[in-house]
Formats: C-alpha cells, sequence, structure tokens
C-alpha cells in the first residue's frame, strides 16, 4: 500500500474528502496526501452498501481503497461495546501479500491510534493462533482463498462470519477464471448464506472487459446476471518501452537471447535496480549465468524461480526489500507480489505472451502513479521481435486481451461439496440455489450437480456401487451428512486445488561418494525432466551446471560439473501460450508490408523475401507450404496460436496424414508454426479436408485416451475431485506414486465408463488448459476455405525458425553443436538465395 | 515439443529361463508351449473395493477389467493349465467382494483349464470355492513356482510379487512400462492386475536378484521389447 499522493485532485474529491471522519483528514494532510478520487468513490459506495470493482493501475493507492471504508467504519463503533467480532475479510492470491498488506495497515492504524485489529491466517499460521482465530476473530483478517475454503468447512463458520460486514479481493483479475477462482467463488456463496448482508470490494489492475469481474463480486439471480458497481481509477503515466534489437544481427531461433546480454547488462547499470523477467525455469537458469559470465563490474545479481529451495527463494526476497540487489533474474513467480520501491527498471527476455501480462510486469517497476514505468523488451529471435512489437503497440495504444472464460470446474465443486459437509448437513437443494448464484456456476445443470453430489458421496458410478462404504449419508431430515468424523480430518489434509507436478528432490553430493548418500537439498524438478537423463548428463540448475548421477527413492542426486558448457535441453516451454489478442496483432503486423519498417533491417528482409519467394499470408488466411529438404518431405503452416495448440494440432495432422498414406515420421511445433515431416510428398493433399474442423471429432477422442497431457488433466481433476488422495492423516504419499496410479484409473474409467462427471470435468479443462482444443477449435473455424497453399522446390524464410528446432531437439551435446551449427548455415543459406 | 511415429508390427518374444522355452505375451502373461501352462502374476483383484473401503472411491471395474484381459489371453493360448503366482486378491476379504458377474467369469476359466494357485502375502489362504490347485510352489519341468524371489540363487525360479517396471528415454521423452526380468535362469513376471502399480528394475530389490546382466521386456501395445540392463556396481 502506497501514498495515495497527488496535488491536483477533481475538486469533487475535495467535497468528499470533507465527509471522510475527522481523523482520517488529520491523518492524510499530517502525510501531506489527499484523498485520490478513487478512494473517495469507494468510501461512497460503501456507505450506500453496495459491492464495487475497482479499475485501478499499479501504484493507484488501491489496496488503502479497498481497506479505506472499513477503517472508517471501524473507526466509528462506540468504544464501550466492543466484543470480538471479524469485519473485514481480505484475500489476496499470495500470502506473502496478505503478510505485506498486514505490515502497511498498521501504519495508518498506529498513526491514527485506531482501536482496529488486524491478523493474518495462511498455511504458516501457527495451530493455536489458527484456533484462537476462530473463537475471537481479530476485526480485519488477511488470508488466501484456500484458508477461506477451510474456514468455511468448518462447524463453527456461522459464528466466526455473522458479523462479516466487508470482503476485500485484492488482484481479482489473477484469481478469477480458474480453479482457484471457482473454489473462492464458491467459497464467497456460502459467504453469502452465512452473512448476507455483506459486501465485497474488487481490486483489480486494468483488464479489457471488466463485466467477468464485476459478476464475479455479486450473487448470481437464477435468471439473468447481476453486476456490482464500477469505479475505474485515471490511468497512470504511459510507460517507457523500449526494444533491444541490434541491426545487424537477429537470431533465427532460440529463447537465450545471448546475443543480447551485453544489452542486458548495461540496462541493469543504468538502473537502480532491475527485474530481469524470463518465461521458464530454465531460461531463468541459462540468462543468469550468461548476465554472471559479463559480470565485470560484480553487481549483486540474484536468481529467483519457483524450483528453488523456499529458504534460498526467501534470502533473495529478504535482499531485494533491504534494497542491496541490483537485479535479479526471475520468472512469473515474481508477477504478482509485494511492493519493492526501488525497482525501476524491468527488462523482459523473449515473447512478451499477451499485452495484460506486460502490463503487469511492467508495473512491477516505479510504484507512483505519476511517473512513467520504463521497460526493455528484448526479444530472442525474431518471431519475438514480431511479438514484442506488437505488445508494446497494444500497450501504448491501451489495448489488452481477453480471456476466454471458462465454465466452474465439477471438480472444484466436489471438493467444495465435502466441505461443505464437513460444516454441517445440508440440503441438497440449497446448496444448489447456492452455488448457482456464484458466478462461474451460474449455468451448471441440476442433472451436473446431482452427478458431481453422488460421486461425493459414493464415486458416482453407474455399474457398480460403493454405497456400503459412502462418505455422506442422507439423515432422517433428508439432508446429508458425513458418514465420519475423520473424512473432514481427510479433507482438511487435501484441501486446495493446486497440483504440482510430481516433484523430485535435487540432491548435490560430493564427487566420489556413492550416489544416494547423504546430499545437500538444492530444490526440485519436475519428475519427468529427470526421468530424461542418462547419468552423466548435465543441466544447470540453481545457477550451477550439474552432473545427474542418479534418481533414487529420496532424490535426483548430482554432482558439481567442471564442464560450464554442457546442457540438456529442458523441453517444458513457457506456461502460458501466447495470447489470441496478441497473436492477431502479429499476424497482421505481418500481412502488412506498410508496417514493415518498425522491424530492424535483418527482420524486414527475412520477410521481403518470403514474400518473394512464397507469400505473405493475409489476415484471416492460413499459409500451408510444402518441401522437400534432404531426404524428407516437409508440411510447414503458420496458425500463430501457441505451441499448445500447435501441438494438438499436430497429433490429430499426422494422424490424418497417416490415413492418406502419406508416412508422416515426426513434428514439431512453436508458438507460431507446426512443421510435419514425412516420406511422401504432402503437396498434392488436399489441405481442405486435412484441416477440416471435423478432425476435433473422432480423430481427437481416439488420440485423447493415449495422450499423456490428457492423462496429466485426469490426474489433476482426480486429485482436486478426491479421487485420490494427495495425504492420509499420519502419511503423505508422494506425487510420483499418484502419477502412476492415476494412469490405471484412467484407463480403467476410460474403457468402462466414459461418461463419469469425472471424464466429464478432464474434458472440459482440456478444451482451455494444457491441450488448447477451444482455440484450435477457432482456428479451424476461421480459417475454413482460407488455406493458402505454396508447393515450394526448397525451404522458405518463414519455416526456418520452425526447421531449426527439430534440429535443436535432436542435437543435444557440445560436440554436435558444430554439426548443428553448418547445418543452420545452409538452412537459412537456402531459404534466403534470391535465385 | 516433438513426436515420432513408429511402425506397429507385431511379434512373439520367445526366452529361454533355465532351458525351458517361454513366449513373453505383451499383454503380460507368461506361456509354455511344450506344457501347455499360462502364466499370470499379481491380479490383485478387487484392489479397488479395498480402497473404497477407505473411501477412496477407485473406479470399481479393476477386477472385470483383469479378468476380461485373462480370458482374451486363454483364448489366445487355449492352454490346459493356468498358473497364478500369487496375490490374485488383493485382501483376505477380497474373494467375499466379488461380483456375481465376476464369479461367474472365474469359474468359466476354471472349466477350461486346470488352475494353478500359488499362494501369496495379500492372499495365504485363497477361497476353497476356486478350484484348482492352492499351493506354495509348484514344480513344472526345469521351472519352480512361487511367489516371492528367494534371495538365495535358485535356477528356473518363476515368481511375481515386485511388480517390476522400466523406462526408456529417447528424444526428450521417456516411456515406463511394465516388464519382464530374466537373465536366462529366472524370471520375474508382471502385475496383471488393472490397478497394480511397479518398482524400477533398478532398485535393489530386483536388481539384487541378478549376479550378471538381464533384460527387462517391456510391454509395448502388441509385443514386448527387450532392453538389455547391467548390474549397477
Amino acid at each position: 500500500m502506497l501514498p495515495p499522493t497527488s496535488d491536483r485532485q477533481p475538486s469533487e474529491a475535495k467535497a468528499w474528502a470533507a465527509r471522510l471522519p475527522k481523523e482520517f483528514q488529520q491523518w492524510f494532510a499530517s502525510r501531506g496526501w489527499q484523498p485520490r478520487a478513487h478512494q473517495l468513490a469507494l468510501v461512497d459506495h460503501a456507505a450506500r452498501g453496495g459491492s464495487v470493482l475497482l479499475v485501478a493501475p499499479t501504484g493507484g493507492g488501491k489496496t488503502l481503497a479497498g481497506f479505506l471504508p472499513s477503517l472508517v467504519d471501524l473507526a466509528g463503533r462506540p468504544k464501550r461495546s466492543r466484543k470480538s467480532a471479524l469485519h473485514t475479510l481480505y484475500i489476496s492470491p499470495l500470502k506473502a501479500l496478505a503478510v505485506d498488506v498486514a505490515r502497511n495497515l498498521d501504519t495508518p492504524i498506529a498513526e491514527m491510534d485506531l482501536s482496529v485489529t488486524v491478523e493474518t491466517r495462511t498455511g504458516d499460521t501457527p495451530t493455536a493462533r489458527r484456533q484462537r482465530q476462530r473463537h475471537t476473530p481479530p476485526d480485519i483478517l488477511l488470508t488466501t482463498p484456500e484458508q477461506l475454503s477451510l474456514l468455511v468447512a468448518h462447524p463453527r463458520a456461522p459464528q466466526m462470519f455473522e458479523s462479516l460486514k466487508t470482503v476485500v479481493l485484492d488482484e481479482l483479475h489473477a484469481l478469477t477464471n480458474s480453479k482457484r477462482g471457482d473454489l473462492l467463488a464458491l467459497g464467497l456463496a456460502r459467504l453469502s448464506t452465512l452473512a448476507p448482508a455483506h459486501r465485497r470490494v474488487g481490486l483489480s489492475a486494468t483488464v479489457k472487459d471488466p463485466a467477468p469481474l464485476q459478476r464475479f463480486l455479486v450473487p448470481q439471480p437464477m435468471t439473468g446476471e447481476a453486476l456490482s458497481a464500477l469505479v475505474i481509477a485515471q490511468g497512470g503515466a504511459r510507460p517507457q518501452i523500449d526494444i533491444s534489437t541490434s541491426d545487424s544481427y537477429v537470431p533465427w531461433a532460440g529463447h537465450l537471447a545471448r546475443h543480447a546480454m551485453l544489452d542486458v547488462m548495461a540496462a541493469i547499470h543504468t538502473a537502480k535496480t532491475a527485474l530481469v523477467f524470463v518465461n521458464t525455469r530454465s531460461q531463468a537458469e541459462r540468462t543468469f549465468q550468461e548476465l554472471w559470465a559479463i559480470n565485470d563490474a560484480n553487481l549483486p545479481i540474484a536468481l529467483h524461480h519457483g524450483s528453488l529451495a523456499p529458504e534460498q527463494r526467501r534470502k533473495v526476497e529478504a535482499a531485494m526489500a533491504k534494497g542491496s540487489l541490483r537485479a535479479v533474474v526471475c520468472t512469473s513467480t515474481l508477477d504478482l507480489g509485494i511492493d519493492w520501491g526501488a525497482v525501476d527498471k524491468v527488462i523482459c527476455i523473449g515473447a512478451p505472451k499477451g499485452a495484460a501480462r506486460l502490463v503487469q510486469r511492467i508495473g512491477r517497476a516505479n510504484h507512483r502513479l505519476d511517473e512513467p514505468s520504463a521497460a526493455l523488451l528484448v526479444p530472442a529471435n525474431r518471431f519475438e521481435v514480431l511479438e514484442c512489437t506488437a505488445a508494446r503497440d497494444a500497450v501504448l495504444a491501451g489495448e489488452l486481451d481477453g480471456d476466454r472464460l471458462k465454465a466452474g470446474g465439477l471438480d472444484v465443486l466436489a471438493q467444495h461439496i465435502l466441505g461443505t459437509a464437513c460444516a454441517a448437513p445440508f440440503d441438497a437443494a440449497a446448496l444448489f440455489a447456492e452455488v448457482r448464484s456464484a458466478a462461474p456456476y451460474a449455468h451448471l445443470t441440476q442433472s451436473d450437480f446431482d452427478a458431481v453430489v453422488n460421486f461425493v458421496a459414493t464415486g458416482g458410478y453407474a455399474l457398480k456401487s460403493y454405497d456400503r462404504y459412502a462418505r455422506l449419508r442422507k439423515n432422517e431430515q433428508g439432508l446429508y451428512r458425513l458418514a465420519h468424523p475423520r473424512i473432514a480430518q481427510e479433507y482438511r489434509l487435501n484441501a486446495g486445488v493446486i497440483v504440482e507436478d510430481p516433484m523430485v528432490d535435487i540432491k548435490l553430493q560430493s564427487r566420489g561418494k556413492p550416489t544416494g548418500s547423504g546430499g545437500r537439498r538444492l530444490g526440485q524438478l519436475e519428475e519427468y525432466f529427470i526421468e530424461q537423463l542418462s547419468p552423466g548428463d548435465t543441466f544447470v540448475f540453481s545457477g550451477q551446471v550439474l552432473r545427474f548421477e542418479g534418481l533414487r527413492e529420496t532424490g535426483a542426486f548430482v554432482t558439481k560439473s567442471s564442464d560450464p558448457s554442457a546442457e540438456i535441453p529442458s523441453y517444458n516451454g513457457g506456461k502460458f501460450p501466447l495470447s489470441t489478442f496478441l497473436a492477431q496483432r502479429v499476424r497482421e503486423m505481418v500481412s502488412n508490408p506498410h508496417d514493415w519498417h518498425k522491424l530492424p533491417e535483418p527482420v524486414q528482409e527475412w520477410l521481403k523475401i518470403q514474400e518473394w519467394r512464397s507469400v505473405i499470408p493475409q489476415p484471416g488466411q492460413l499459409l500451408v507450404e510444402t518441401f522437400p529438404r534432404g531426404n524428407r518431405q516437409y508440411l510447414v503452416c503458420y496458425p500463430f496460436e501457441g505451441r499448445l495448440a500447435h501441438q494438438t494440432l499436430g497429433m490429430l495432422l499426422t494422424r490424418r496424414l497417416e490415413r492418406g498414406r502419406y508416412k508422416p515420421l515426426g513434428f514439431v511445433a512453436n508458438e507460431y508454426a507446426l512443421a510435419v515431416w514425412a516420406a511422401r510428398d504432402m503437396r498434392d493433399a488436399d489441405m481442405d479436408a486435412l484441416f477440416d474442423e471435423d478432425m476435433l471429432g473422432d480423430d481427437l477422442d481416439s488420440w485423447l485416451a493415449d495422450s499423456n497431457l490428457y492423462k496429466r488433466t485426469f490426474r489433476n481433476c482426480a486429485i482436486i475431485a478426491g479421487l485420490i488422495q494427495r495425504k492420509f492423516p499420519g502419511k503423505e504419499k508422494t506425487g510420483r506414486q499418484v502419477t502412476f496410479s492415476s494412469d490405471l484409473i484412467y484407463d480403467v474409467l476410460r474403457e468402462h465408463e466414459p461418461d463419469h462427471v469425472l471424464l466429464r470435468a478432464t474434458y472440459a479443462d482440456a478444451g482451455t488448459g494444457l491441450l488448447d482444443i477451444a482455440r484450435l477449435g477457432d482456428m479451424l473455424a476461421r480459417v475454413k476455405k482460407r488455406i493458402v497453399r505454396r508447393s515450394l522446390d526448397r525451404v522458405s524464410p518463414l519455416a526456418v525458425p520452425a526447421l531449426l528446432e527439430i534440429a535443436r531437439e535432436m542435437v543435444a551435446g557440445e560436440a554436435d553443436e558444430a554439426i548443428l551449427r553448418e547445418n543452420e548455415d545452409a538452412l537459412i543459406r537456402d531459404a534466403m538465395r534470391v535465385d | 515439443m516433438r513426436c515420432v511415429l513408429t511402425e506397429p508390427f507385431s511379434g512373439d518374444v520367445l526366452i529361454s529361463v533355465n532351458g525351458e522355452t517361454l513366449l513373453l505375451d505383451a499383454c503380460g502373461a507368461a506361456f509354455s508351449p511344450a506344457h501347455s501352462t499360462l502364466i499370470f502374476s499379481d491380479l490383485h483383484f478387487e484392489k479397488g473395493s479395498s480402497y473404497a473401503r477407505g473411501r477412496q472411491f477407485l473406479p470399481p471395474y479393476d477386477t472385470t477389467n483383469t479378468l476380461l484381459r485373462m480370458a482374451r489371453a486363454i483364448d489366445r493360448h487355449k492352454p490346459a493349465r493356468v498358473i497364478a503366482l500369487g496375490d490374485s486378491f488383493h485382501d483376505a476379504q477380497a474373494a467375499d467382494r466379488l461380483g456375481a458377474e465376476e464369479r461367474g467369469m472365474l469359474e468359466a476359466m476354471g472349466k477350461g483349464a486346470t488352475f494353478v494357485w500359488i499362494t501369496g502375502n495379500h492372499d495365504p489362504h485363497p477361497p476353497a470355492w476356486l478350484g484348482g490347485e492352492i499351493a506354495e510352489t509348484y514344480q513344472m519341468g526345469g521351472l519352480t513356482f512361487r511367489h516371492e524371489p528367494l534371495a538365495a540363487f535358485q535356477p528356473g525360479e518363476v515368481a511375481g510379487h515386485l511388480h517390476p517396471c522400466a523406462s526408456v528415454a529417447k528424444w526428450g521423452r521417456s516411456v515406463r512400462r511394465r516388464c519382464f526380468v530374466s537373465d536366462g535362469l529366472r524370471l520375474i513376471l508382471p502385475s496383471f492386475g488393472a490397478y497394480t502399480g511397479g518398482l524400477d528394475v533398478g532398485e535393489t530389490a530386483i536388481a539384487s536378484l541378478f549376479a550378471g546382466p538381464f533384460h527387462a521386456y517391456m510391454l509395448g501395445n502388441s509385443r514386448v521389447y527387450a532392453i538389455p540392463r547391467r548390474v549397477a556396481v
């Protein structure tokens, strides 16, 4: 929370300011501040008692705005009649943010000498305090969505929340439209029943369309929709966004931006403190290494990502808060979070992926509304130059990408239903009405709700029943009650919707020691990455090159490697695909030669030769090129729909090509293109039929049956819904054990009851999640009858990045680099040859 | 990310264990043509309902699924004798929880072939109504069948219990499958039950059974793939 200061405010704001209690007016004055218009607007809305969404850019004094009405109300209570009663509940996506906000609230409370108690409640809060909070709650409680669902699942929830006046939802844009958002929405629906008069305040960064957030804030009626009020704060200063491009060299592929590290270092030198954002953990590791290799001035530069041991991350955060670091290389772990006043430059390496994401990251610099944030975008390859340019143009034009709205997950609903029964026996009809009042579940059908209740009670299987082991049973009043008190304990242990990939501890041991003995824990890596390694392979982690020695029950054992350059590439792409909105802008920029002058010389030349050799696709068209290379035949298309959708498209296309007897051999997908190679020439293939939407029918179904990504999606649903329990009282099952058994369950369920509610939940997830089927469907509909095909005698310029990716993924190790480089040169020569 | 398609092809893998020829079926059963005997291991009937008792409602179709796959293998090889290598039932009450249909399927199989039920740690006392023979060990030519392999070396031992699995990594993808494990002198069968997990062949419990090099015969979709393994020194 930061000063809401500003010298000039609209005069009406002054009139409102006079309505603040005197002690508040004096406090603002003592700090030399004036309340901002939007802060006063929120006080005004509170007086009228309605829920409201505040949309404000970073640095707008949003958090104080959210709390101001509560503080005013609490300060006005008669002093004598006080008993311990919860007044305001604050929910943030990050527990660190909740802790930080608590600290910031202390200042006005202490300086105005208000008798207001503030406490946090997170997973780290000691059990004794958590118990006490239920009986003697503070005036203001700051917590997370997970803690809210645990609180409403407790038998004392009615007493705890009966006095509740206000719920403040911070960073709401980051919470909605996800499983955590579903969980939060269901928890809020419960609060509406327990404290019908309470109001909600949503705080959000700038979004393209605030309506979904306004719906999220208020109970939805059985028909139609309800919206909260909306307050939009004045925009901040226009950010200063530079793109680092060299006119002499722009790489064809890769994501590391090695060529630009001197630029990055120079930018760090001119900043007080810089955040260096990258898209993946392995990129963070590599960038950190590259920077230290040229860090002649020995600047304090640190590394921060989600796989590092928590104590290591805390250390970096503490050093950052003290202002003793000049730069932190980080991933999306620092997209949100506490304010670091000293950050005055944000450097984004690689593709921005989306305009809203870029705005969020840029906003991490300079939490002062009136000063421009400074950002440097560093594209790592030619396509990323296009993407960075499109993203900068969008941000400066104030245009943002919107999300595809998803319906509330049935797996999350299952967890919530069990939680509801843990608090007290429930009436199914009343609960259905309550759930439907939560915006993500406004269109939930009675039959889906019943199926989920049955699933929670007995597994909900059609052909055989587990009635005698039921978790929920109907009591004499027809209410569903827990069959055994221990179920509540199991629920509490397994609550939450964040499912981690199975992780393996990375343990560093001294060289020469037998593998598996001792070892210091460096952090964790995804199991699937470790499984690809053979003993002797080296990879970069925790800022050092490590040699893999072996996987044991207790973890993956590594030693320090003396070889500074060896590398096993990580195939983990970014978590976030290129946004639909940004993809659209990139396609438009490519299709319009008048826009190309904005681009660096090598990129212009690349597009011009593409135009001459093949064709530049127009908006709405899909270009499909075929050409031979070596003894293979290639088909390359350019949907620009992100790696996930391309991956799914590749799986489905190769099935069709196989049926067409083209003998496809493999494919590679990146964010922009898909390349398939085959033994037979594909030029005469019927492209309209090949790319027809009907591939999303049977082909998709039969592929899904075996897809690993789909099985991972199922595993997440099964864990969230409580089919598989992560933890049992007294012992914990590791992620590794869970994975294997969930695949077995999936196979059996799919064969014997393909319509089971959990498989339907999985299919719904796959539409927007790891497989991006919905987006692929939109693309296929868009390009129908608009496929432009070019049969070429050799590789086209636009195809080079995708083909290089093939080479990169097949060749690993330093010894092969020379061969690879020669291939790369030959490939580029052939593509760019003007004859 | 990248995917390479391979041509599917099928074929039987024949191995020799202590001089006896065995055919390794991709479903996870072994067949002895000379003795017309089909061998399954670790069927773990009613593992699903065993979890349901602890209120984890796994799909209740695992026994049916296991029986259907058994029936298909029996149909393929038409054996005179079927040996189940122990842990056929997941727990002592599992047989009582079988549905009528599943019990019927079991009885029908018993009519076409003579069953030998080796006892395991999960089912020291299989129900008498199963028919056939119930034994701790069973001798057939050069082979000795028992549930849990003995640490002391014994040529011709065919056992289960360990649920072996192996993984291979290539092109940035790793495939993990159930597998047979043999060095030509002894054989460990993969578990056959639908919900049975696995132990990596590199783990001491399996690797320590072999003094020299051995093979993991991984289960593919229509054939078995032999992967050489060396004992870690």
